[in-house]
């Protein structure tokens, strides 16, 4: 923190600051870097997770085809049998910069593997992050307030979540660019130079690459730019810092393929151009008043208001028009739940079946901002004495993410960046005051300043008064917290006119600042201990090899692996697999098979079809799987280990989507008064339907009564055979089970002459797409 | 009523227009650049409105190319204005290179754009 007191008279010890705060930095990466690696030493160095290993395979391809193969990449080993255009549909920053480095790294000689490269994509990054939030943190308090902020973000569990080693997926490379844009918006309104606006723009475009939630960015800078505006902060720097933004910025989001036109055309995007307009009219009107006398401007304003209400209403009446003939009014699904919270619930089960998608409970945001969420109201007031524009941006910012991570719990990331700024700027200017005040009570001096302080000439009687007050209430109230101390601090501090005054106004108490500082820093020591904890327990887990401690030691469940290995090594390659569609992108990625649906959940039917089949009873299941080509049925089981998130578990929701599109499967005949349940007292459409029989078929052999460590309780049918399928792999804790499909039977020739004329007038035309590739019939 | 307006306009226009004959040249020919840039997106927009907009790519780079242009140079006016007192330490060489930089940029994009 040595550098953030900077002397102004020798430039001797302003070099000294600056040298420091370089090896500050470069620690501070290190630091970031290191913290994530918790999962490559505690596990291995694997890819996590659902997600990246989508990414892991769109970068293999890339790696080995090239980037114009890339970008017409059809991809037919998913969404069986539709396909999925990857170089259209993907973001693809994550992918084209893991894709460079991996190049780059070759082209040095230095031979990674495409693997390694994406596991330790994240962790770089997140060192980048933490330089980029102190850069823009010093755009907004001074460099001492920046490296507390990167040091706070380097480690702040939220973030940590997202971007362990292995964890490759898409936020790791966007909470870089999304804290490297706004540094370069706000160093484009403090300086006003249009070289930095050209940055900016191409930031933008880095983000947009990178995350659909660039749609926070193209809203949270009109609405700073609007805010200016209306709260009289108009200069000719926002301007340049704001329209060149938005033209470029809106072209650049439009090369990139997976957003293309909407760049233009939705609601989510609108607002800038709003501001856009709104933004010229206010420069000319500021220009108008520069050339005009004060008598004259008065006649324009009359002049131009009502020519310019009339225009105003026109204008809004064709957006209005424009917005109204869309469909879904151009917002979209994952937008509007958003703004209403219960609208996914409602409307889109597949959006409110992720868990990342749920609003967030008070532990979660404990556990993941820890103290800064104690922090931050005292960050926003550091950032009111005296408002800056960029400090105004801070503030709008935390505001703004505060209430989307209230609504959707995976935004807290987004919620990160912005409560590490404020508390790095409460945290260093609470350091501020109590060193200085430390430094001036120093044994001789200490008394100087208090009479210098009593004989203080008119011109900061006022001021001293009111730090006199703030003082005497501080021993009186014998320190309540220490943090609302810091809060009062604060606004005294600020307006004080530098250097002179300040020494003599702001001293505390020595003892008082002492303890202060040590309490601070016992806070701090805290936060570091719970984010090496959270870093090192709860988010360092790959999900795809799981451990777990017992009285006989540590136990290592690699069943997923272990499945997915026997399908790549027992499969035809051609083989189709079905599961639910959260394992689609480990089976195509790890076991190279095609699968019937993944994790991009762009086709909502199809995903129906395959939970109407997981719900249905065995025939029917088997016809619609026949249906699909399907050879193999994947189910991920956890009642005999006691893995929760199983998809008996995930049942509910196949039944319900399934459900919203095939109305035959009703999800009140799956409960039991209203409950889920699998014992003796579950239905008997429950007990009937596919994905109970697949789970517990032969579950009772292990401990001979059939008990699920998940439910905690007895399965409720226990002896049952398959009809339609045969078990051909069960993973060494059972976690993964695999069923083949079983060709259709022969029949007895006798009763097919019979049968055949009437099933084949009688059965769907599914049936009898299966009947013709059977050569018996 | 009327009669005031129209003489407080016509007063308006006249002050204005005085206003305007003591800016730089330099400044009058960036104005004039700004308005041409303008004008053009008009035209392409009033062209949109009557033929259509198909190749909606190119309607797109080509307007925002036009606004793209105006607005670059409004802000390169603003810079090289020796009136903004916000700007006295930039050069206005330094600004003239931002503003070709920045123009770069926007017709690389452009140009990959149009399809």
């Amino acid at each position: 923190m040595a550098a953030s007191v900077p002397s102004k008279g020798s430039t001797l010890r302003d070099a000294f600051g600056n040298v420091l705060s370089f090896f500050i930095l470069i620690l501070i990466g290190v630091l970031a870097f290191s913290i994530r690696l918790f999962s490559v030493i505690k596990y291995e160095s694997v890819i996590h997770e659902f997600d990246p290993y989508f990414n892991y395979r769109v970068t293999q391809y890339l790696s080995k085809m090239g980037i114009y193969e890339f970008w017409n990449w059809f991809d037919d080993r998913t969404w069986y049998p539709l396909g999925r255009v990857i170089g259209g549909t993907v973001y693809p920053g994550l992918t084209l910069t893991a894709g460079t480095l991996w190049r780059v790294l070759n082209a040095l000689n230095i031979p990674l593997s495409v693997e390694t490269v994406c596991v330790f994509t994240a962790p770089v990054f997140s060192a980048f992050a933490s330089w980029a939030t102190y850069l823009l943190t010093k755009e907004v308090k001074g460099p001492g307030a920046g490296l507390t902020a990167a040091a706070l973000l380097a480690m702040v569990p939220s973030y940590i979540s997202r971007s362990v080693a292995g964890s490759y997926d898409n936020e790791a490379v966007a909470i870089f660019a999304l804290i490297f844009t706004f540094y370069l918006y706000l160093k484009t309104l403090n300086t006003g130079s249009l070289f930095y606006a050209t940055l900016n723009a191409l930031a933008y475009f880095y983000m947009v690459c990178s995350w659909g939630g660039y749609t926070f960015i193209i809203n949270l800078i009109p609405m700073h730019a609007l805010l200016c505006v209306v709260t009289g902060r108009y200069s000719s720097r926002l301007y340049i810092a704001y329209a060149p933004f938005v033209v470029l910025g809106t072209l650049l989001a439009a090369l990139v393929p997976v957003v293309g036109f909407n760049a233009v055309m939705t609601s989510e995007h609108f607002a800038s151009f709003l501001v856009f307009i709104i933004i010229h009219v206010v420069a000319l009107v500021y220009y108008i008043k520069g050339t005009l006398s004060q008598k004259m401007f008065k006649v324009a304003v009359t002049l131009v208001v009502s020519i310019g209400l009339a225009v105003c209403c026109a204008v809004i009446a064709v957006l209005i028009a424009l917005v109204a003939s869309s469909p879904t009014k151009g917002w979209s699904g994952r937008s509007l739940s958003l703004l209403d919270p219960t609208y996914a619930s409602k409307y889109i089960p597949i959006i409110a079946s992720v868990s990342e998608h749920q609003p967030p409970t008070w532990p979660s945001y404990f556990m993941d901002i820890n103290v800064l969420a104690f922090l931050v109201p005292a960050g926003i007031i550091a950032c009111f004495s005296p408002l800056s524009d960029a400090s105004s941006f801070v503030v709008l910012y935390i505001a703004t993410a505060v209430y989307f991570s209230g609504v959707m719990v995976r935004l807290m990331l987004v919620l990160a960046p912005a409560a590490c700024i404020m508390s790095g700027i409460a945290l260093s200017q609470a350091f501020e005051v109590f060193t200085r005040s430390i430094k001036f009570q120093m044994p001789g001096e200490a008394p100087d300043a208090q009479e210098v302080g009593e004989m203080i000439s008119d011109g900061v009687v006022i001021q001293h008064d009111v730090v006199k007050a703030e003082k005497s209430e501080d021993t009186v109230k014998e320190r309540p917290s220490k943090k609302n101390r810091k809060k009062e601090k604060e606004p005294v501090e600020k307006p004080s006119v530098k250097s002179q005054i300040r020494k003599r106004l702001l001293v505390l108490p020595f003892a008082t600042s002492i303890i202060a500082l040590f309490l601070l820093v016992l806070l701090g020591a805290f936060y570091v201990v719970h984010c090496v904890w959270a870093a090192a327990e709860a988010y360092s887990a790959p999900s795809i090899v799981l451990t777990s401690h017992s009285r006989d030691g540590l136990h290592v469940f690699d069943d997923f692996r272990e499945a997915y290995a026997w399908l790549s090594h027992n499969t035809e390659v051609d083989d189709k697999v079905a599961s639910w569609w959260d394992y689609g992108y480990q089976t195509t990625a790890m076991a190279n098979r095609t699968v019937i649906v993944d994790n991009n959940t762009w086709n909502n039917t199809h995903i129906a079809t395959v939970g109407t089949a997981m719900s249905s009873p065995e025939k029917a299941a088997w016809e619609i799987f026949n249906s699909l080509d399907v050879k193999y049925v994947l189910v991920v089981f956890g009642g005999l280990v006691g893995y929760p998130s199983d998809d008996i578990n995930k049942f509910l929701w196949m039944v319900r989507i399934g459900g919203g599109v095939f109305p035959h499967i009703k999800e009140p005949d799956y409960l039991r008064d209203g409950q889920y349940r699998i014992d003796s007292q579950a239905t008997p459409t429950m007990l009937n339907c596919l994905m109970y029989k697949l789970s517990y078929y032969r579950f009772v052999e292990t401990d001979g009564k059939g008990f699920d460590r998940v439910r905690q309780t007895e399965i409720g049918k226990k002896y049952f055979k398959l009809s339609h399928f045969e078990e051909v792999f069960t993973t060494h804790h059972w976690m993964v089970r695999i069923y083949k499909l079983k060709p259709p039977k022969n029949r007895i020739r006798g009763k097919t002459k019979k049968s055949k004329t009437k099933s084949s007038s009688t059965t769907s035309s599914k049936r009898k797409g299966t009947k013709k590739r059977n050569p018996w019939h | 009523m009327a009669r005031s307006t129209s003489k407080d306009a016509q007063a308006l226009f006249q002050s204005l227009r005085s206003a305007y004959t003591a800016t730089p040249t330099t400044l009058k020919i960036i104005d004039l650049y700004v308005i041409y840039a303008v004008f053009t997106a008009l035209i392409q927009v009033a062209y949109m409105a009557i033929v259509g907009s198909f190749p909606f790519n190119s309607f797109l780079s080509g307007v925002l190319s036009c606004i793209g242009t105006a607005v670059l140079a409004v802000c390169l006016r603003i810079q090289v204005n020796k009136e903004n007192k916000e700007f006295k330490d930039l050069a206005p060489e330094r600004a003239f290179a931002d503003f070709v930089l920045c123009n770069l940029v926007l017709h690389l994009v452009i140009i990959n754009f149009l399809g």
